[in-house]
């Protein structure tokens, strides 16, 4: 046996592998993305990243029916976009095993909202498997699979954060199985017409039911009996926080999480008086335990929205638990008066910035200096949202910049109050976000005749989960050279009549393609072009502030750049951070802002 | 057994130092469960990393107050994860302070006193410059191996262990500044 330490993300990879997974498709998205990097690196697996989590999903379809098993890996938003075919696939069933790898985000470390996965697989009737640490991550991949083919059905792998970048021990064999079923032709079965979808829901219900039955006796569903008096049901990685805040505690921890084990439920609820959930974001398992009769407390006292841990768990339940079974604390420590401490609140927070040289400051510093209204996407320019740059006015999810601009600009355009709006819409979003949902949009601007200008910023790679490749890059996820996606053609064959490209750390040249395509009464394109800073690392000399001809005046500090600070009442490059981008010279009246020659 | 916070700036590389200690910890036999930060709050925001081992360890997420070791890669950050140190436990603090773009644009005040602080509830509090020391090893880039180092002066994992750990888990270029960082911090008094 093999002994590694692994990430719940790497071991979902090795554990498709190992399970024979031959086919595996994702679109990047925190805390998710590793799944598929990592995956890729094996031999005999065809890995893509798709231009989104719909046409990966259908992806992941066709060739489960194709006889490969198949993995499909996304973050908790990507399920939104893939929610078409999500709702209809459990319909038509698999052939081969299909899991659906989710990884939700409670906390939000890197992400928009934190809605709770569960709901689309009790929503689809679809079981749902849920590990707590790498190990079982390990073992649910192929389960899942098994489970899959088993029932006919679509499998989901619910991750979170905490199992995702989380590492743990897998103990494992180098051995990969072989499967490879006959395709056969079955139009009832998988051709969605009404007449076909009536015969085919009741399928579904009564596979719900054969799911139920086999949840009942899942190795994965396990009663912990410890204290008589104490009675947790807990899932995912809520299960160790709950181990590590009442570790007297019976638990019943569930793995295969949905349909629910009534049985087995009821008969872990009968030795206790009540039951306590402890479960992160909805009340999932809460809901339906009380939907059973059983009298269980759960969201009452845990927080519904952030992520938990030991310690929230300990203080929200051990009050309540005492009261009830007299067990002091309900068996939680909690930290002692001299362990308490810290004055983290009243520390300056360390926001996440844009990093020196990002080409999409010189964008979003002319955007802020013409004062449009900015309609933006999801990507690392988000962050020009924090001052002093606060370059943007709304923002929701993937590709939403392009349809939004276009709303605003149709409410402008017949408003008295807004009238100084009208014709003053930008929207902008990433070169990967705009092949991912944003096109749908601009088909729409041209069609229905918006005076509105969209600005793809154009940084060659998919940033902000680690420089993904996409249809744009001309590279695959296995390292293969392709057809690299022409935005300025695909922007004209929709209709575009203005497309132009600008380089952004041309201050001047950005400032004037923006000011004249938005005086312009037209839908136009601007592609904001230049290769993210971090992922190229080109050398360039550094700027230096001469210290004589600076008047103090702090205009440059206005681009937000983290590598210049004012020192007294001159302003100074931290020369170790500066990319050598040259904005800050472009802007600086005086010209006290200089490269830093080699001879010093 | 114990319970590792590695606090510090997106970029400073302290989600590598801990899959390193994590590593060693493995190889010693334990059970280990790490968590770790990507994505957005990496975009030089504050980034914080665990590292804990044991005959059996549950939660990825060590309560607070409990931790051992407190490795601060900058002073801010090392003040703000503070509470996950046990009164008494020990500190390994870089001499090194970053300003967030709050305090550069005038709107917060970098607190003056991190160091006395974070000795007020430390019981051991080792303080050095680690770009210093690892720009003296061949690269400023390798200061987390100087802090763990540092750091195993107090644990009884083999240096054979942490060679072999710094040698598979850092980029092949750096290996060999990584290892004399770590060799300059682990040796008392240098």
């Amino acid at each position: 046996m093999i002994r590694a330490l692994l990430s719940g993300n790497e071991a979902v990879a090795l554990g498709a592998y190992h399970a024979g997974v031959r086919v595996a498709a994702a679109y990047p998205g925190t805390p998710s993305t590793e799944i598929l990097e990592e995956l890729s690196k094996n031999p005999g697996v065809y890995c893509e990243w798709s231009p989104n989590e719909k046409v990966a999903l259908e992806v992941g379809i066709g060739s489960c029916l194709g006889g490969a098993r198949t993995l499909v890996a996304m973050k908790h938003v990507g399920l939104n976009v893939a929610a078409d075919p999500w709702m209809t696939l459990p319909y038509i069933g698999v052939n081969a095993g299909l899991v659906l790898a989710v990884a939700d985000d409670p906390g939000m470390h890197s992400s928009q909202n934190e809605q709770d996965s569960r709901f689309y697989a009790r929503m689809a009737g679809v079981p749902i498997l849920e590990p707590s640490d790498s190990a079982e991550t390990y073992e649910m991949v192929k389960a899942a699979l098994e489970l899959s083919e088993r029932h006919d059905t679509p499998v989901m792998l619910r991750l979170e954060t905490r199992v995702s970048h989380s590492r743990s021990v897998v103990r494992y064999r180098d051995e990969r199985e072989e499967v490879d079923l006959p395709y056969g032709k079955d139009a009832v079965k998988r051709v969605m017409v009404p007449g076909h979808a009536r015969l085919r829901h009741p399928v579904l219900l009564r596979r719900l039911e054969g799911l139920a039955r086999e949840a009942e006796g899942s190795p994965y569903n396990r009663v912990e009996m410890r204290s008589t008096r104490v009675g947790l049901v807990t899932s995912g990685v809520c299960y160790q926080y709950a181990r590590e805040a009442f570790p007297e505690a019976s638990v019943l921890k569930l793995g295969f999480v949905y349909p629910f084990a009534e049985r087995l439920l009821h008969d872990f609820a009968s030795h206790f008086h009540r039951l306590y959930v402890v479960e992160e974001l909805e009340p999932f398992l809460e809901e339906g335990l009380k939907a059973m009769g059983l009298d269980v407390v759960g969201k009452a006292r845990v927080p519904r929205d952030g992520e938990l841990d030991p310690d929230l768990v300990g203080e929200s339940l051990g009050e309540l638990i005492e009261m009830d079974t007299g067990v002091k604390g309900g068996g939680w420590s909690p930290p002692q008066a001299g362990e308490r401490l810290s004055p983290a609140s009243e520390l300056p927070l360390r926001p996440p910035v844009m990093c020196p040289g990002c080409p999409h400051r010189g964008l979003f510093y002319v955007l802020a200096r013409l004062k449009l209204v900015v309609s933006s996407d999801i990507g690392c320019y988000t962050l020009s949202v924090l001052p002093p740059l606060s370059g943007i006015d709304c923002q929701v999810c993937m590709g939403a910049s392009v349809g939004m601009a276009l709303g605003l600009e149709k409410a402008f355009a017949a408003s008295e109050a807004n009238l100084d709006k009208k014709g003053k819409v930008v929207g902008v979003l990433g070169d990967s976000t705009f092949i991912h949902g944003g096109i749908g949009g601009l088909i729409d601007m041209v069609y229905n005749r918006t005076p509105c200008t969209i600005i793809i910023l154009d940084n060659r790679t998919t940033a902000m989960t680690g420089f993904q490749d996409h249809p744009g890059t001309g590279k695959t996820l296995m390292g293969e050279t392709t057809h690299a996606l022409d935005l300025e053609e695909l922007c004209r064959a929709v209709g575009v009549e203005s497309v132009r490209v600008v380089d952004p750390w041309d201050l001047a040249a950005t400032e004037e393609a923006v000011r004249e395509e938005v005086a312009a009464d037209r839908t136009s394109v601007i592609i904001s072009r230049r290769a993210c800073t971090l992922q190229v690392r080109e050398e360039r000399p550094a700027f230096r502030v001469e210290e004589e001809e600076c008047t103090g005046c702090k205009r440059c500090l206005r681009l937000g750049c983290p590598a210049l600070v004012m020192r007294g009442d001159k302003a100074w490059v931290d020369e170790s951070l500066c990319a050598g981008c040259s904005l800050c010279a472009q802007l600086c009246g005086p010209g006290a802002l200089r490269e830093v020659r080699a001879d010093g | 057994m114990a319970d590792v916070v590695l606090a510090g700036v997106g970029g400073q590389g302290n989600v590598l130092s801990a899959r390193i200690l994590a590593e060693v910890a493995m190889q010693a036999g334990f059970d280990v469960k790490t968590s770790e930060v990507h994505g957005m709050a990496q975009r030089g925001g504050s980034v914080v990393c665990m590292v804990r081992w044991g005959d059996e360890v549950h939660s990825p997420l060590i309560p607070r107050g409990r931790a051992d070791f407190l490795v601060a890669f900058e002073l801010l950050e090392g003040v703000r994860y503070l509470g996950y140190l046990r009164p008494g436990g020990t500190a390994v603090v870089n001499d090194y302070r970053l300003d967030p773009l709050p305090v550069l644009r005038g709107d917060a005040r970098y607190p003056e006193n991190t160091l006395e602080v974070m000795r007020s509830r430390a019981g051991e509090c080792v303080v050095l410059d680690a770009r210093e020391v690892a720009a003296r090893a061949g690269s400023p880039r390798a200061l987390g191996s100087c802090l763990l180092g540092v750091l195993s002066r107090f644990l009884a994992f083999p240096a054979e262990a942490w060679d072999d750990a710094l040698r598979r888990l850092v980029p092949s270029r750096a290996v060999e500044a990584n290892l004399r960082a770590f060799a300059l911090g682990r040796k008392e008094g240098m």
